[in-house]
């Protein structure tokens, strides 16, 4: 029997209470269950973590890099969005 | 006539066209960005390290075979235990390596095929035998030593998802090469003959290892471009002088000679070693080495008798998704 290719799963990590989950690389694995064990044994040899997700990587949906330009622009030209831009005079002090 | 001239003009117009974008690709290297997986890149950088982490990961998965042959012989439980977690890592720097590998467009098991036709490579220090105990400790001080020169500068490789992995391996490996250099420390302090078990391990693996590092690099093929590309950092000759200067002083420390009576210390204080046997590497790279047979009938055997395994889990992942299926239906 032929075998198809082993599903791909991205993890991420949650390394230390307070800290979000971050990415930390992919593996391979039939179901979620040997996903999780896989990302233990790979990923969290010396107590690098509390907490694992992992998620099928066709779930993931990314923005094209080629398109960054365009993707982010609207924020480029606001720059008021920054508390830089606005005047504070020094004797106010730290605002 | 038209037509051809139609035909002309458009596929000038595509070299063109790459020609830009390869233009703008090497602009962000040399700018030191980082190139990630959906990143438009020339098709020879994707080719190129493809191939070097693809043999990069099967190097480590090779590199499990020497020494577990040692697990169950080692001399201490604490002994047994360092090396199992040692040989767990190495297995666990494959898999971060094959990640990094797919995602330039080829999957695992397409590389792994490639492997065990004996169509990819994998570093030639792993087909030489392990004889003794004092190889263990030989390996880990010097194999793993020198792959960590080599393996430093490509933390800051072009490519995100090999740098990103080199990163995890290179801090897993400074426990590898400790290890290891304190398996010889004892050795030395031992018994005559457990010191001289230390020398004569020593004697086979010092040039071998000095080879790891490759052609000299008035011979090495892919140095030019991998340098442009950022790929490599520092030249194979550079690396392993790197090595040399690094190493002698711990054999000095250890009290072992190393097998080299040509080597000087020149005015600079770099170890100057001998004219390397290079018709030997590339023999054992030809697959003439001591143990190149048995490696690769190691690897067909587990991967053959694995086979069931992953049949196994992937037809209950179909079976537990067909009944998912069902029961969303009802």
């Amino acid at each position: 029997m032929a075998t198809p290719n082993t599903p791909l799963w991205e993890v991420f990590i949650r390394s230390r209470n307070g800290l979000a989950h971050k990415h930390v690389g992919s593996l391979h694995a039939s179901d979620a269950t040997m996903a999780l064990q896989a990302a233990r044994d790979i990923y969290t040899r010396r107590g690098e973590g509390l907490s694992i997700w992992v998620v099928p990587s066709t779930a993931i949906t990314a923005s094209d890099p080629a398109e960054k330009a365009m993707m982010f622009e609207p924020a480029e030209s606001k720059i008021y969005r920054h508390p830089t831009f606005y005047e504070v005079p020094e004797e106010v002090g730290h605002m | 006539m038209y037509t051809q001239a139609l035909n002309t003009a458009e596929a000038d117009d595509r070299s063109l066209e790459d020609a830009g974008r390869a233009a703008q690709f090497q602009a962000r290297i040399d700018a030191e960005e980082r190139i990630e997986p959906n990143d438009w890149m020339p098709a020879a950088y994707r080719k190129t390290l493809t191939r070097q982490i693809s043999q990069h990961a099967h190097s480590e998965i090779v590199g499990m075979l020497p020494e577990g042959n040692w697990i169950t012989r080692a001399p201490s439980l604490r002994r047994k235990a360092a090396l199992l977690a040692k040989v767990q890592d190495e297995c666990g720097h494959g898999l971060y390596l094959y990640a990094a590998a797919e995602t330039l467009g080829t999957s695992r098991e397409e590389l792994v095929d490639a492997m065990l036709a004996g169509k990819a490579k994998y570093s030639s220090i792993f087909n030489y035998p392990t004889l003794t105990w004092a190889d263990i400790g030989t390996i880990g001080w010097l194999v793993d030593g020198a792959a960590i020169m080599n393996q430093i500068p490509l933390c800051r490789c072009s490519y995100g998802p090999y740098a990103r992995a080199m990163i995890r391996v290179c801090k897993e490996e400074s426990f590898h090469q400790r290890q290891g250099y304190e398996i010889m420390l004892t050795l030395c302090r031992g018994s005559d003959e457990q010191k001289a078990m230390a020398q004569d391990a020593l004697d086979r693996w010092w040039w071998p290892v000095l080879m790891m590092f490759g052609p000299p690099d008035a011979t090495s093929q892919h140095s030019d471009t991998s340098t442009k590309w950022k790929i490599k950092r520092f030249s194979n000759d550079e690396l392993r002088q790197k090595f040399v200067d690094a190493t002698v002083p711990q054999a000095q420390y250890l009290g072992l000679t190393i097998p080299d009576p040509g080597m000087i210390q020149d005015a600079e204080g770099h170890w100057r070693y001998s004219e390397i046997d290079w018709t030997e590497f590339k023999q054992v790279l030809a697959g003439n080495g001591p143990c190149n047979r048995d490696r690769m009938a190691a690897r067909r055997k587990s991967h053959d008798e694995g086979a069931w395994v992953r049949e196994a889990a992937a037809v209950y992942a179909a079976k537990r998704q067909a009944r998912q299926t069902a029961q969303a239906a009802e």
